[in-house]
């Protein structure tokens, strides 16, 4: 039992598909200017990789070595056509809001990647949530941002307004860089830097070592 | 059967093709008519928001309720009850060389191509007679066809409102003709004065001490093609070829 749960909880923090992985950043950057859109998005993005995790792990002793990246593509590609079906038929402005983002949680590094990586060696249930996990990963840092964004960028936290701001007549100064794509670019930085800061196996080693300035007196 | 084998792979590729091609059409199929309905309802949102009437939290459809919606001869400017307006088509309808007449290249400055013989409009109405009137407009501006409505006051000169539902300008620059502050600026602009159509969008900001500023409206910035086809396609529609005829029935109450 605590294995499902280090698979389920273990890419929230310590293996996080966004802030250790790095995996996913253009739709983190795309659709976390409001709340709503970026849950949804969210909501879309778990459901695909839980479930291609699962119908991956569940072929995957019958999968050709030489086409198995094209399969598992197959499989995901269906997954979203079908969240995208069902978006437009039960929440039709959100969709048009997350425009072609649905479309391309297709090429969402962190579903490929967890097909790849885990579904291909592991049991299908185990293979669910670790879908399910890097999920909510992803969800977790997404909502972080669009909290963020939404409420600096637009002085609202899911829609309702808590900061008046200033062009309907409050106090609050809209920051319109918040809904700009670099913002997030920043926040996740930061994100970055403070998980890092309590978690520090997650510091990499570095590259190279710049040496230090040589100097006049030693070059002579 | 050995997993590498070529028979298995192409068992294995042709096997999963099928499958998920079956569930995905099946998933296209059963969620058409709630897909309709929402696009439908979306249209009728748009409709209500560029005339300036939107309520919010209130049922779309029972807003809806109060407008009425009518074919226009283009030909003519009247009315026609040739066809039932609320099956009609009008886009399919411009792609039809039997419902619709192609525009010479002078007469075509919205880049149009072809105009559908009938033009769905809406009007609202009240007690006192016409409240609003809502026409249809689509015009070329940078990358593809701007689809949208114009809606005009009872004195059929001020317009009401303007609103596209459909385009693929680039987001931030041509983009911004979603910007609601943007759009607000229409409001209350005299479309036609004693010589005609005045109205058109210009390049930059509007002078507002200037002669003829109540019928400008300002360009939007680093979108000058946009801008453009949005001047065009207003001008078009609201001009001779386009509802000018219509409307001046309309004024007469001869529509």
């Amino acid at each position: 039992m605590s294995k499902t749960k280090d698979i389920l909880l273990d890419p929230i923090a310590s293996n996080n598909p966004i802030a250790l992985q790095i995996l996913g950043i253009c739709s983190a950057l795309a659709v976390t200017t409001s709340m709503k859109v970026a849950f949804v998005m969210c909501l879309a993005l778990t459901i695909v990789s839980a479930f291609s995790n699962l119908f991956v792990s569940l072929i995957r002793h019958h999968i050709p070595n030489s086409i198995r990246i094209i399969v598992q593509m197959t499989i995901i590609a269906s997954l979203v056509i079908m969240v995208d079906q069902v978006l437009k038929a039960v929440a039709y402005d959100i969709s048009k809001q997350l425009s072609v983002f649905v479309g391309l949680i297709i090429t969402n590094c962190i579903v490929m990647g967890r097909c790849e990586a885990f579904a291909m060696k592991n049991p299908p249930l185990p293979s669910f949530y670790d879908g399910i996990g890097n999920g909510i990963g992803y969800s977790v840092i997404l909502m972080l941002l669009a909290f963020i964004r939404e409420l600096l960028g637009a002085g609202k936290i899911w829609g309702f307004q808590v900061l008046p701001v200033s062009t309907e007549g409050g106090w609050y100064i809209a920051n319109g860089m918040m809904l700009m794509p670099p913002s997030a670019f920043f926040l996740i930085g930061l994100f970055i830097w403070a998980l890092r800061a309590w978690k520090t196996e997650q510091v990499e080693q570095p590259d190279f070592k710049i040496t230090a300035n040589s100097r006049q007196s030693e070059v002579a | 059967m050995a997993n590498e084998s070529v028979t298995k792979t192409f068992v294995v590729a042709l096997t999963l093709c099928i499958v998920c091609a079956v569930v995905v059409s099946s998933a296209a199929v059963s969620l058409r008519p709630a897909q309709e309905a929402n696009k439908l309802l979306d249209l009728k949102t748009n409709i209500l928001a560029s005339a300036g009437l939107l309520e919010e939290g209130v049922d779309v459809e029972t807003q809806f309720e109060k407008i009425s919606v009518k074919l226009v001869d283009m030909e003519t400017g009247r009315y026609t009850t040739e066809v039932d307006a609320d099956t009609y088509d009008q886009r399919k309808a411009s792609g039809n060389p039997s419902l619709s007449v192609a525009l010479s290249a002078s007469e075509d400055i919205a880049k149009i191509k072809r105009r559908a013989n009938f033009a769905k409009v809406y009007v609202v109405e009240n007690a006192q007679g016409l409240e609003k009137v809502i026409l249809p407009i689509k015009g070329y501006g940078l990358w593809s066809t701007l689809y949208g409505f114009i809606a005009l006051e009872s004195d059929l000169k001020t317009v009401a409102g303007i609103g596209f539902y459909e385009h693929t300008e680039t987001p931030g620059l041509g983009g911004e003709v979603d910007n609601p502050k943007w759009k607000a600026s229409w409001v209350g602009k005299r479309a036609y004065d004693s010589d005609g159509l005045a109205l058109e969008v210009i390049k930059g900001k509007v002078d507002l001490a200037r002669a003829g500023a109540d019928s400008q409206i300002d360009g939007l910035a680093g979108a000058t093609l946009t801008t453009k086809g949005v001047d065009n396609l207003v001008k078009y529609w609201l001009g001779q070829q386009g509802f000018k005829p219509f409307i001046d029935n309309l004024k007469t109450g001869e529509a």
